[in-house]
């Protein structure tokens, strides 16, 4: 299973890169949302991967039998996701509106003000 | 309970602005109010933890590894301090120069909203939540960049937006990494783990993407080019707030993981952070002389003193870290103030472009002044703050035998006082060009009467002179600031107190 | 974004609402009748998952996207101006009060003696209420508020 999520991890990496390298916007925002589930994904696999045992200690036990899932990777991913729909949902706005002002989602011709 | 003030503060003033989103009035007042109460509880602060040494509170009433831990050492008071007196600043000018479009869109409660995320940034200790601070900033700053939604500005955002979720997601992935190799993200309890891991591959692998991650948000230099092609886009008083704390937020982790978390016997982190120090010194400052836009020239100004203030952490000694930090106090403030005169400059002439203004010296000579006090405090000449900040990295330099990069440190303040003298003499010195060409279109550009009459408002120049005010002081009181800067450098570089005061918890 | 209020009624507002015209673009009958069906639903069924979230999985975030979504799919059938005034309230007024109640409730730390954020409890009968539920309605409001600005404003152009 680690072996699976950790080829899926790299290659959300690497699709995400390879978008964020177009010169389309839209791929632009699609890869960044690839790169942090990528990210998101990481976190989860890297808090070890337990299957069914809920870190909730049982009724009339002082504590959680021992193997059980770590509850932080996915407090943490959900801040994450949370995070990452907000800003995605901004930058989306935010191409929208470059869009309607610029008429073209080719960033090279997004460049005036670099100079 | 001080801790909590410069996150409750901002919060409560952004929320207080939303409720009251009609009455432009209110809003005002509270942006200012607001302000001015950060600016009294965040010194309150600072003084109680130079009289008192490192707080902590555990929010949430959670033991220290599992809750997130807000703490203050000197470095944070300083930091918080400073993110106080610019947002004040800003806050002021903001009043005078902030069309109320903007202002009807809910700039105020932007405004505070990222300075919550700045200051919380500077107090939180757990990595993760500095990951949600630096989240909480950007989006503030992404939406205060892009509102008014003018063509340049959209094209500015969509580049900071861009590069900074690239660092947010590059430091998420470390964060990650971290937590599967320690076990915990609580900054004290990481810098005790790591330390028998401390020349592992992993752990140099996490060093790497957290300098790669920061140094994008610090704009360091291959990362930098997002912040020339943004800075200048939007009103001159969001540039200012950028200009003054956001970089700084990224040079503060920098300076914070790298003397906490990240500290191997090889110490080629350090000679990675000097090199990459010489060469942003020397772009930057290569960039803004060849700039014939005021606002461009401090953008590519900002990236070559970022170079300055991780020459200290690449130096790795106590007397090279204090010089960071005295250049960081001495730089928020001066180039802020540089920001906000060209907004004045702007607000009289109706341009940024050098080759449009001229002979304000005649006409505003009180401007002028207002000018050169921060412009040679940046360029490093005595009296001014500049010069004293400049004179420790370099003494530090010549201390730790690096002399090739006090040699570069020397020639770059030179050129910035190149490039600050272009703008001396294209805009108060020479003559005002009056060709009928560039008549219309600078007419074209100057906002109508009743705004510009608006524009004059002294606040403005009050907010700046302040800061010119604070500059000149930092320079005469040179010891006591700098008694300041070394206590926090000797608290990064013995890292011990730091750490007992998250991990021990006394009363609450 | 203009904004007008209806009339206030005391009878329930979905029920006696006139039903708001169909706008001709994107008119489906389909999805206009589903939505009137599915909306008190869903807006039900977010508050479930508000509560249940106390003790088990659900909670704010998850409950207030299935709010917004309820109200984004009225906004699909029946135009944003009349998910507008479906609210009443302007998202903005639901983010402000959303972040009020959130920080409201990590106040009541600091006033009683504790740190920020602290959870407190009280019982009544056989319900337990504390801070942690009065901080998740504050999550709920916020989300719900800002996904519908974000979805109105897109909406509206």
């Amino acid at each position: 299973m680690e072996l699976l999520l950790a080829i899926v991890i790299g290659s959300l990496y690497a699709t995400g890169l390879y978008m964020l390298l177009r010169r389309s916007v839209v791929k632009l925002i699609i890869g960044l949302g690839l790169l942090s589930n990528g990210s998101n994904l990481l976190i989860f696999t890297i808090g070890r991967l337990v299957r069914g045992r809920p870190p909730i200690v049982p009724e009339g036990e002082s504590s959680v039998p021992s193997p059980f899932a770590d509850p932080l990777p996915q407090a943490l991913i959900l801040t994450a996701i949370v995070i990452s729909f907000g800003v995605l949902a901004f930058a989306l706005v935010l191409i929208h509106r470059a869009y309607q002002k610029v008429g073209t989602d080719d960033l090279d011709d997004l460049k005036t003000t670099d100079m | 309970m001080r801790l909590l003030f410069p996150i409750a503060i901002p919060l409560t003033t952004a929320v207080l602005g939303l409720f009251a989103w009609r009455w432009r009035a209110v809003q005002r007042g509270l942006g200012v109010a607001g302000a001015a109460a950060l600016l009294i509880t965040s010194f309150e602060l600072l003084k109680s933890v130079w009289q008192q040494g490192p707080q902590a509170t555990w929010v949430g009433n959670w033991p220290p590894p599992f809750g997130i831990t807000l703490i203050a050492d000197l470095l944070s008071a300083i930091m918080v301090a400073l993110a106080a007196v610019i947002g004040f600043a800003v806050a002021l000018y903001s009043l005078a120069h902030v069309d109320p479009a903007r202002e009807a869109f809910g700039y105020y409660p932007l405004l505070h909203i990222l300075l919550m995320g700045v200051c919380g940034a500077f107090l939180t200790g757990d990595l993760f939540n500095l990951y949600v601070w630096f989240e909480v900033m950007l989006m503030a700053s992404f939406v205060l960049l892009a509102l008014g939604g003018e063509r340049a500005q959209l094209e500015g955002a969509i580049k900071y937006v861009t590069l900074n979720l690239m660092a947010s997601t590059l430091f998420l992935t470390a964060v990650g990494l971290l937590y599967g190799t320690v076990g915990t993200l609580n900054m004290a309890d990481v810098a005790l783990k790591i330390r028998p891991l401390a020349s592992s591959g992993i752990t140099t692998s996490i060093a790497f993407l957290l300098l790669t991650a920061f140094g994008i948000k610090a704009a360091i230099f291959p990362l930098f080019f997002w912040l020339p092609a943004s800075y200048h886009t939007p009103p001159v008083a969001v540039s200012a707030v950028f200009a003054g704390l956001l970089t700084k937020v990224g040079v503060y982790a920098l300076l914070r993981v790298f003397t906490l978390i990240f500290i191997e016997q090889e110490r080629t982190i350090p000679t990675v952070v000097l090199a990459l120090s010489a060469l942003t010194m020397l772009t930057g400052v290569l960039g803004a002389v060849v700039q014939s836009e005021f606002r461009r020239i401090l953008s590519f100004n900002i990236v070559s003193h970022i170079g300055y203030m991780i020459l200290g952490l690449g130096l790795f000694t106590t007397a090279g870290l204090a010089g960071s930090i005295f250049y960081i106090i001495h730089h928020i403030i001066v180039i802020t103030n540089l920001f906000l005169v060209s907004g004045l400059v702007h607000a009289v002439q109706g341009s940024f472009d050098l080759g449009r203004l001229g002979g304000l010296y005649r006409t505003h000579p009180g401007l002028a002044v207002l000018f050169l006090i921060p412009a040679l405090s940046l360029s490093g000449v005595p009296p001014l703050s500049g010069f004293f900040a400049k004179l420790l990295l370099v003494r530090a330099g010549l201390h730790a035998e690096q002399w090739s990069i006090v040699a570069i440190a020397l020639g770059v303040s030179l050129l910035t006082l190149l490039s600050m003298m272009k703008i001396w003499a294209e805009v108060f010195w020479k003559p005002k060009e009056s060709d009928p060409l560039t008549e219309g279109s600078v007419a074209s550009r100057v906002p109508p009467m009743a705004e510009r009459a608006a524009m004059r408002s002294r606040l403005g120049l009050w907010s700046s002179a302040g800061l010119a005010v604070l500059t000149a002081m930092i320079g005469l009181g040179a010891d006591f600031v700098l008694a300041f800067a070394e206590a926090a450098a000797e608290q990064l570089r013995h890292p011990d107190l730091y750490i007992s005061t998250m991990l021990q918890r006394g009363h609450p | 974004m203009k904004r007008r209020r209806l009339e206030h009624s005391s009878e329930v507002h979905l029920r006696n609402a006139p039903l708001p015209a169909l706008e001709w673009e994107r008119a489906s009958v389909i999805l206009g009748v589903a939505v009137r069906a599915l909306l008190p639903l869903l807006l039900l069924f977010s508050i479930f998952l508000l509560l249940r979230g106390h003790h088990a999985p659900g909670g704010g975030f998850i409950g207030g996207l299935v709010a917004a979504a309820a109200v984004a799919l009225y906004a699909l059938a029946y135009g944003a101006t009349a998910a507008q005034q479906l609210l009443r309230l302007s998202p903005r007024g639901l983010v402000a009060a959303g972040l009020a109640t959130a920080l409201a409730s990590a106040l009541v730390g600091p006033l009683t003696g504790a740190p920020f954020l602290t959870g407190r409890w009280m019982k009544v009968g056989r319900l337990e209420l504390g801070t942690p539920l009065l901080f998740d309605v504050g999550v709920f409001l916020v989300v719900i508020g800002v996904t519908l600005w974000i979805v109105l404003t897109l909406a509206e152009e």
